[in-house]
């Protein structure tokens, strides 16, 4: 990865040499071939044009200048452990935790939840099955569910339902939209409000910010709570709806088969 | 006459129509001729990644080849919406928002106007005061709307930074960690740059909850942090901002905007490194991944800025510190009471006294004090954690005062409150401050005498000044001739 960073480096270079090398064609040969000679010399020293030296140099100096007005200020060891700690918490700690928080969400939870299509096939059917009417038929006893998926919906159905029964319902599970973002999403709202305003929803700011504003941090909590609650409920909402139009859509189009 | 004329105006015609089409030609070869250079050189691109990511999955000779196990294999990242277009995306955006916040953060450092004798508590930040200027009482909402998008966007900003965060993260464990010395510096680098963000954020988010953990002083840190952190972003900027421009061009936002999951497919490899090796199948589409970032920023935002709008809004900020709370009737949001600066009844009560120092020295009660010529002024309270207050303010011009002291045109005017402890006890003002007609010392506001918390019996109320120098419980102004 540094290597191929290195070889942008490297044409980089090159062609800005070259653009030197052109303005030195108009009279100014050496001075041209000097600069090429240059960038090449630091490039092998250095590791990148010489600019690039020049201009970390000169953001070292601004922080350093920075860090010289902490260390007045007699204030140097909090700030450097916090900025070091800031650094360690977020990449060594909290992105491993939730990276490792992914994985068993995504392998203990189901795919995708699944919802009943029952066709009454009773011939010929000119019209599609209206929707609410399937989920509250009981699976009927026949062949085997066959599980629609989202891609499928996607895809077209040509090619996947079950040859035209001659008579009696016929059952199939359409499949919802993965699930596991209509978890994880609200998991991580939930715990992004948690992570910042964590002092405020725990109570642990209740002295200072009641002495700042007389006010008292008690509501945070269940507003934190509420928040949550909601956007799970939002969450299952939306899941359903949209299982519920997938159903819809496949019923619609087994009925359209049979009646063709 | 028209005779010769007219061939050789067909023959100029024919000649221009010819020059025309074979211009036209030129130009259709150059246009192929860049599209084969460019499609060559996108293919020699591919060919050179793909086998830098073949040499990485081999085991090479050199040891630096051998990284360790976990992050720091390429193989250890699994993650297909990684890539440069996606860090690019989040790059851009942070870009504009955190330029914003720091130029909102720096523009509160000078409304403070530390220049003033008295008012600088960074008396070692030297030169990066170069900037600073009298800040003006005019327009009277511009620090409130100053604070209120530095706290709201810097809020905003946390899921974009988060999710850039981890959309370059494997390159924190590129291996071998060095390559050249240019590298090295990159890297540092980047200490300022993720340092300083993290820094500011954690002690600005704190701050807001007055949760005041830190071992240092929030004014003076979170300055000077903001200052290496702008070093870092600076230079970041400056190295990558061809790369990051190279990647937003690298696909379509609306086409990625009409992406459903099904049809999400890893970037292209790119000379960073930042799509994975080995990519896994997605769970998430690259738009699901946007959405999600924009609609955290969109959730922060809308849980705090009620509290810097104020009115109606306020009971939708159900997490700003000064938001739905500080509805509660017989309520104004302060960001000190009375009882924590440990004002007792004596203080305040008819041994009161306002002290006016200047040519001559006046002492006034409080009854003489409502006896002088009151004025009302609506003007907001705009506290440097974000959040704001319009209110109606009655009480004496700090210009009438000045008269009475005897220096009608006075330099600074330095105002002092009964608060024995605690920050901000005292404020110098500008010479603009102390003349503009609607700077009052109040004594009523919002048609009530001033409750106790906002500083009974009289408190001053600066138009377009941070909270803080708007002094509670005033007891002493002295005039100043020079600042």
């Amino acid at each position: 990865m540094t290597g191929r960073r290195r070889a942008t480096g490297r044409r980089h270079v090159t062609r800005r040499a070259g653009g030197r090398a052109a303005a030195g064609a108009s009279g100014m040969a050496a001075v041209g071939a000097r600069a090429r000679r240059l960038p090449g010399w630091v490039r092998r020293w250095y590791g990148a044009n010489p600019l690039h030296l020049l201009a970390l140099l000169a953001a070292f100096a601004l922080a350093g200048y920075a860090v010289r007005a902490v260390i007045v200020a007699g204030q140097w060891r909090g700030f450097a452990v916090w900025f070091i700690v800031a650094i360690i918490a977020h990449d060594l700690l909290l992105f491993p935790l939730y990276t490792v928080a992914d994985l068993p969400l995504r392998r203990l939870l189901p795919r995708h939840l699944t919802r009943r299509v029952t066709r009454p096939v009773t011939q010929p059917i000119t019209q599609p099955v209206t929707p609410g009417e399937a989920s509250e038929t009981s699976p009927a006893p026949g062949p085997q569910p066959t599980v629609i998926s989202p891609a499928t919906v996607e895809t077209g159905w040509d090619h996947l339902s079950a040859p035209a029964t001659p008579a009696g319902p016929v059952t199939e599970q359409v499949a919802g939209p993965p699930l596991i973002n209509y978890v994880r999403i609200p998991v991580a709202f939930s715990l992004l409000l948690l992570v910042v305003f964590f002092p405020l929803i725990l109570g642990l700011s209740q002295p200072q910010y009641h002495r700042a504003s007389g006010l008292g941090t008690g509501p945070y909590l269940w507003r934190w709570l509420a928040i949550t609650g909601v956007m799970f409920a939002a969450s299952a909402v939306t899941y359903a709806w949209r299982l519920r139009r997938l159903a819809a859509r496949a019923r619609h189009h087994l009925a359209a088969r049979d009646a063709g | 006459m028209a005779g010769p004329t007219e061939p050789g105006q067909r023959t100029g015609q024919r000649a221009a129509r010819l020059s025309r089409t074979a211009r036209r030609a030129a130009r259709r070869q150059r246009a192929a001729r860049r599209r084969r250079a460019l499609a060559a050189s996108a293919a020699a691109e591919r060919a050179r990644v793909a086998a830098l990511i073949r040499r990485g999955g081999q085991a090479a000779r050199h040891p630096a080849d051998h990284p360790p196990p976990g992050p720091f294999r390429p193989g250890a990242w699994r993650s297909p919406l990684r890539g440069l277009w996606l860090t690019s995306v989040l790059a851009a955006v942070l870009l504009a928002g955190l330029a914003i916040v720091t130029v909102t953060g720096l523009a509160s450092y000078a409304a403070y106007d530390p220049l003033l004798p008295g008012n600088d508590q960074t008396p070692g930040a030297g030169l990066l005061k170069f900037y600073l200027f009298s800040w003006p009482t005019h327009p009277f909402w511009l620090y409130r709307v100053d604070q209120g998008v530095h706290i709201t966007l810097g809020l905003a900003l946390v899921p974009v930074v988060a999710a850039k965060l981890w959309s370059v993260l494997p390159r924190l464990f590129a291996w071998p960690p060095v390559r050249s010395l240019a590298q090295l510096l990159e890297r540092l680098s980047l200490i300022m740059l993720v340092g300083g963000v993290l820094f500011e954020f954690a002690t600005g988010i704190l701050d807001i909850q007055n949760y005041y953990v830190f071992p240092f002083s929030f004014y003076t840190a979170h300055l000077y942090g903001a200052w290496v952190f702008i070093a870092g972003f600076v230079i970041h900027v400056t190295l990558k901002f061809p790369r990051m421009v190279r990647g937003l061009r690298s696909r379509r936002l609306l086409r990625e905007l009409r992406t459903p999951l099904g049809a999400t497919a890893p970037e292209e490899p790119d000379p960073a490194g930042l799509r994975a090796a080995r990519p896994a199948a997605p769970t998430i589409s690259r738009r699901g991944l946007l959405a999600a970032v924009g609609g955290a920023s969109l959730t922060l935002a809308g849980l705090v800025v009620g509290q810097s709008i104020g009115g109606l809004s306020r009971r939708t900020a159900l997490f700003g510190p000064r938001g739905l709370s500080a509805t509660a009737p017989h309520y104004l949001p302060v960001n000190r009471t009375a009882a924590s600066v440990g004002l007792t009844a004596a203080d305040v009560g008819p041994a009161y006294r306002l002290t006016l120092t200047g040519a001559r020295s006046v002492t006034l009660t409080r009854e003489q004090l409502l006896a002088l010529p009151q004025h009302a002024v609506q003007l907001p309270i705009a506290c440097v954690e974000g959040w704001s207050v319009s209110c109606r303010w009655t009480g004496v011009r700090l210009a009438d005062l000045a008269r009475l002291a005897g220096m009608p045109a006075p330099a600074a005017a330095r105002v002092e409150s009964i608060q024995r402890v605690g920050s901000f006890r005292a404020a110098v003002l500008s010479a603009g401050q102390v003349a503009d007609p609607q700077a009052l010392l109040a004594v009523t506001v919002n048609g009530h005498v001033l409750p106790w918390d906002h500083g009974y019996p009289a408190r001053t109320i600066i138009p377009n000044a941070p909270g803080v120098h708007n002094t509670k419980w005033v007891s002493k102004i002295t005039f100043l001739e020079q600042a």
